[in-house]
């Protein structure tokens, strides 16, 4: 087990010093001058502040010797520095990820376990008209899109009919404390993290649909049905546990899309992540931000990656013991 | 082994504990006929098994599925009754099926392999059907478990108990099934051909288990199977089964030696004989010379990970003469076939030399290597995945000497000349593989391989994937080929009868390594290796061959 | 091929994605001789409500340019994005995962690492960041979508060839004297095909909802009227104006949901052993 903890973080820093390889490159592909870049070609066209931006990224060294003092200074957790904002680009981060990981970490529950239950009543009730309203559904929430989806939600539920509030992580100046303040900031989290699960809960109703039906064609679903177990037990106990596993490493696949799809609702409801932090990046041209939320929001995709590989390992006794 | 015991005929005052009348199941629409199974009756005794034989497609399985309640989706039985006791199981609700499986009705199954949950421990799968039914607590069902562990014969039963499926071998997983099934006392067992994926002293081992079972509970026993050989060795009575009717039924003595149906003599006709009449051995040029070949698989080998080796083949030798058939038999896991693939060069040898009338072949590379396989060609096991589903016939055939220059229109003669020779029809090169049967597949595999014109073919397993009938007549094919054209054949094998059939030598591997070679009729006569005699022994019906013999 | 039709013709989902993506097509091609106008053109008063002016079925936005106009040439990008990207990712994808599945060894070993690497960043801020730094244009647009949705097609493709390689008439294509080309072009591919169109048809979907996206966050080519752009664009007056964001949002779903019918359709049309599935 600490073998497989060991491989896998050595794996996951390998992916990190590539993103950053990557993200140097970048920065040296885009059109015009790297230090016009990374001073996000400030409306500070001072050839003064450019010439301390040259020497300070040493643009006027060889290009391997940048890329080694870029990569050093990341993995220094120096992400380099706002001009815009000026702070940090990991300062201003770090004050945003909380946000981000209560949105995704919510949507993720929220789409896995919906996801599940969803897929599983579809799979037993395969044909029926549960099934077709339920595979409708998935198939429809498959095809929308988020940022669309999260607009019209915020059109009824907010504007028509006022039920939950629109925008935003809580109610600004409320003064809101303790136990107030969470109720204010879950009715503002509701919106967000059900449609930014609404697309993965989707895609985790046809995997486990499909990987259920799978799996009730085995041999051992006859065997158990030999022994004359109910088939309510039948479904869970051997269908159920067998089909979760692909919908498990599934589950950490698709941890990039969530990450994604943050970016587009933190935007849309001005939800302060790093999600809304690169949409405001973006719109100032400041770089430097926009590659910092890239390389953190790879890292949590990594994190996440790992944590469904070690509940795979302990749901399979076939990789556990080995 | 277990000899046949001659329990005496059903006394027929005695009651039928299972009554099948009449029964017709019901195909899905579109499929090759009406009815899976037409208008059945079998009655079965307590204290007796019952074999039902036919081969793939006979609708043997059906019945037992039927009396199970465990039918296919879409398949229905739409007449008939199958009487338990007095009770129609037909007319039974799902919710009193459910009572009877397990608890009246006990049924293995044929692949051991995924018979059981891969993410339950095997207490746990057995404790269940008790639990199913409602019986026993917790703590006695655990118990219970591992006396019914022990009582199937399973080595260390505690430690069996805990174990998870993929930690046990085919054979005992077999028994773990059987443990299952005989948990609750049914009064009948059903087995849907328990012991054909099994080795086969794996097989003996199983049979001989449930015929001990059988008698100390003096259950009623279905037992399906395709083998005759299995017959003989554990019937008391036999029903043969084709096309979804019954051809013939009574007890097994008379079925076997006197059948009267022109279906189950033939079926019986086309099962190789092991008695041997010692065949002349012409002085075969020596054509293939095989030293020390060796093969290791290495596996693992990460950061964190042992290396694992392990010798599939190891240091074998042999000489394989012009025109000779050289017959390899093993089971599973002896290395036969990584030896047969060593030899054409589909997988490297670690160590050793190959020599072809003196020249070195395992270490030709590129264009040479593409030469030797103009002399030395293999056929393959499995009839529906050794020929490309998007290619025609002729072309699959044709597609080899394409290769090697000649030209389309050539070639394509040339394949239409072999599909004749292999007993298929001219017209047949246009079509696509789905099309033919698995005989005829077979038979196209064989076609592909002389289009070549090697000297030397490799057969491995290639008869393995036909019913018994068919893979008679694909054998007496590749012997009358054999001998037109002089070519040498290894025939690779795990079927002990078919390789006494078509072999003038033959070599016995075991975990890589050649036990015994010698001339076939010494080898299954007087085998000088405990291995080989124990394998011989276990082959099925082995008794009735030698009964044969003696009358 | 006339009983491929027939299955395909007999799933009731299969042949409504098809109609929808019939009128999308329609749509894109007839869009100039609909609207010969420019979408960007500034045609009648803003926040004109849909359904009140003949001529502007769908309303005006901000500027008072025609949603209907936008909606039509939009249909056309959102297609030609959609079918690029996916051919751009094919190309880069099959050959990759083929060599990976067939030559096996340290081959494999490094195609599926680099494929790894792009499967585990984070999709979408990756193509943010792509077009970005290389700023937004049609061509950096279909290269980003490309570099992200490529790794999937390479694993397929890997899974598939693996599995074929070890089939009997692969080793049997080998000992006939073909050479690697061959197998792989003659013995292996054809037999990939039904996957990789049921594929193809659900990445133009993906392709599409990125691409929208993209635009959504303002990173659409700034030529170029999209879907995505228009419902950006309504954003900030979604309480006033809730057309301008509606019909393109709506146009997306159903192109995008057309894509995924047909893709299933395909799926059971081409393999028919799983055709049963309820």
């Amino acid at each position: 087990m600490l073998g497989f903890l060991l491989t896998r973080v050595g794996k996951a820093a390998v992916v990190l010093l590539c993103i950053t390889v990557l993200n140097f490159l970048l920065i040296h592909l885009a059109p015009g001058d790297p230090a016009m870049v990374m001073a996000g070609e400030a409306g500070e066209a001072d050839p003064e502040f450019i010439a301390q931006l040259r020497a300070q990224f040493g643009l006027d060294r060889p290009l391997y010797v940048q890329l080694w003092s870029y990569v050093s200074s990341v993995a220094q957790l120096d992400l380099g520095y706002s001009y815009r904002q000026n702070l940090p680009v990991l300062d201003l981060i770090l004050q945003r990820l909380p946000a981000t990981l209560l949105l995704s970490l919510s949507a993720f529950v929220i789409s896995l376990g919906l996801g599940v239950l969803a897929g599983t009543i579809a799979a037993s009730r395969q044909g029926k008209p549960a099934d077709t309203l339920i595979s409708t559904i998935a198939l429809l929430f498959y095809a929308t899109p988020l940022f669309w989806f999260a607009l019209m939600a915020v059109l009824l539920f907010s504007v028509k009919l006022d039920w939950l509030p629109g925008y935003g992580f809580e109610t600004i100046r409320s003064g809101y404390t303790g136990m107030e303040r969470v109720l204010d900031i879950a009715a503002h989290l509701v919106m967000p993290a059900f449609t930014l699960g609404l697309f993965l809960m989707a895609v985790y109703v046809r995997m486990t649909r499909a990987s259920m039906l799978e799996v009730n064609k085995h041999d051992y679903v006859r065997t158990a049905r030999a022994k004359g177990l109910r088939p309510a037990l039948i479904q869970r106990r051997h269908v159920l546990r067998n089909a979760i596993l692909p919908v498990v490493t599934l589950a950490g696949l698709q941890a990039g899309q969530l990450v994604g799809g943050a970016v587009l609702i933190e935007t849309v409801f001005a939800w302060p992540g790093i999600g809304r932090l690169m949409f405001e990046a973006l719109a100032q041209r400041d770089y430097n931000v926009l590659l910092g939320v890239f390389v953190v929001s790879a890292a949590m995709v990594l994190m996440f990656n790992l944590v469904t590989d070690l509940a795979y390992r302990l749901v399979d006794p076939r990789i556990r013991t080995t | 082994m277990t000899h046949h015991t001659d329990t005496p005929a059903a006394p027929s005052a005695a009651i039928p504990i299972v009554r099948i009348e009449g029964l017709s199941v019901a195909l899905p629409e579109g499929a090759d006929r009406p009815y899976a199974v037409d208008h059945t009756s079998i009655d079965m005794y307590a204290g007796r098994i019952l074999c039902v034989v036919g081969e793939s497609g006979s609708g043997k399985s059906m019945s037992a599925n039927a009396m199970m309640g465990l039918l296919p989706e879409g398949v229905r039985a739409v007449k008939g009754r199958i009487l338990l006791g007095d009770e129609n199981l037909l007319a039974f609700s799902e919710e009193k099926m459910r009572d009877i499986r397990g608890r009246r009705i006990g049924m293995i199954f044929q692949e051991p392999m995924s018979a059981l949950n891969p993410l339950m421990r095997v207490a746990d799968q057995i404790a269940e059907v008790f639990e199913a039914h409602g019986l026993l607590t917790p703590a006695e069902r655990q118990a219970r478990a591992v006396e019914l562990l022990t009582e199937v014969g399973l080595p260390d039963p505690k430690r069996a108990a805990r174990a998870y499926p993929f930690q046990l071998s085919g054979g005992q997983r077999q028994r773990v099934v059987i443990a299952m099934a005989l948990a609750l006392e049914p009064e009948v067992l059903i087995a849907d051909e328990p012991t054909t994926a099994l080795d086969v002293t794996t097989q003996a081992q199983i049979l001989a288990l449930i015929r001990k079972l059988q008698v100390e509970r003096g259950m009623a026993v279905m037992f399906i199977t395709h083998d005759f050989g299995v017959v003989a060795e554990i019937a008391d009575d036999v029903v043969v089964m084709q096309c979804g009717q019954i051809v013939e039924q009574g007890p097994a003595r008379a079925v076997l030696d006197a059948p009267q149906h022109d279906y189950t003599q033939r079926l019986l006709a086309a099962i190789p004989r092991l008695t041997l009449a010692p065949r002349a051995m012409p002085d075969f040029a020596p054509l293939l010379e095989v030293r020390d070949i060796r093969r290791t698989y290495v596996s693992g080998g990460g950061l964190f990970r042992p290396v694992r080796r392990v010798d599939a083949v190891r240091d074998v030798s042999f000489t394989l003469g012009k025109g000779e058939t050289l017959g390899i038999v093993g089971e599973s896991g002896s290395g036969k076939s990584s030896l047969g693939r060593c030899l054409v060069r589909l997988q490297p040898a670690d160590a050793g030399s190959v020599t072809m009338e003196g020249r070195e072949i395992l270490d030709l590379k590129g264009e040479d290597l593409r030469q030797l396989h103009r002399r030395v060609q293999m056929i393959f096991q499995d009839p529906f995945s050794s020929l490309n589903p998007r290619i025609t016939v002729g072309r699959t055939i044709a597609d080899g000497p394409i290769a090697f220059g000649m030209s389309r229109a050539e070639a394509m003669d040339r394949a239409r000349a072999l599909l004749e020779r292999v007993g298929l029809n001219a017209a047949a090169a246009t079509r696509y593989p789905h099309e033919f049967s698995g005989g005829q597949r077979q038979r196209i595999g064989i076609a592909r391989a002389l289009a070549l014109e090697p000297e030397v073919i490799v057969a491995d397993e290639a008869v393995s994937a036909l019913d018994v009938s068919i893979q008679a007549q694909v054998l007496e094919l590749l012997d009358e080929i054999k001998r037109d054209l002089g070519l040498s054949l290894i025939f690779i094998t795990h079927d002990l009868r078919v390789a006494a059939q078509i072999c003038d030598r033959v070599m016995v591997m075991q975990q890589g390594a050649c036990i015994e070679i010698g001339p076939a009729h010494q080898i299954f006569s007087a085998p000088e290796q405990a291995y080989t005699r124990s394998l011989i022994e276990a082959i099925p019906g082995r008794a009735r061959d030698l009964a044969g013999q003696a009358a | 091929m006339l009983d491929f039709l027939k299955r395909f013709a007999g799933n009731r989902g299969a042949v409504i994605g098809a109609l929808l993506l019939v009128v999308t097509l329609l749509l894109a091609i007839f869009s100039p001789m609909l609207y010969p106008q420019s979408p960007w053109a500034i045609a009648q008063r803003p926040f004109l409500e849909p359904f009140t002016t003949e001529g502007y079925l769908m309303g005006t936005d901000t500027l008072g340019r025609n949603v209907a106009s936008g909606l039509a040439h939009g249909a056309y990008i959102s297609l030609l994005i959609g079918l690029i990207s996916t051919l751009v990712s094919l190309a880069i994808g099959i050959p990759l995962g083929a060599c990976a599945g067939y030559f096996g060894g340290w081959v494999d070993d490094i195609l599926m690492r680099v494929t790894e690497f792009f499967q585990v960043i984070p999709t979408f801020a990756f193509a943010v960041v792509l077009v970005a730094i290389l700023q937004p244009s049609l061509t950096s647009i279909i290269t980003a979508i490309a570099l992200v949705s490529w790794p999937p097609v390479a694993r397929l493709l890997r899974g598939e060839v693996l599995a074929l390689k070890s089939r009997e008439f692969i080793e049997a294509a080998q000992l006939s004297g073909q050479s690697s080309t061959t197998i792989i072009l003659r013995q292996i591919m054809p037999n990939t095909l039904s996957p990789v169109v049921v594929m193809s048809s659900m990445m133009i979907a993906t392709a599409i909802l990125t691409e929208s996206a993209l635009s959504f966050m303002g990173l659409g080519d700034p030529e170029i009227m999209s879907w995505g752009y228009m419902v950006g664009a309504g954003r900030t007056v979604i309480r006033q104006a809730w057309w301008i964001s509606f019909f393109p949002g709506l146009a997306i779903l159903l192109t995008v949901l057309a894509f995924n019918l047909i893709g299933e359709g395909l799926n059971d049309a081409l393999n028919p052993r799983l055709r049963k599935r309820g």
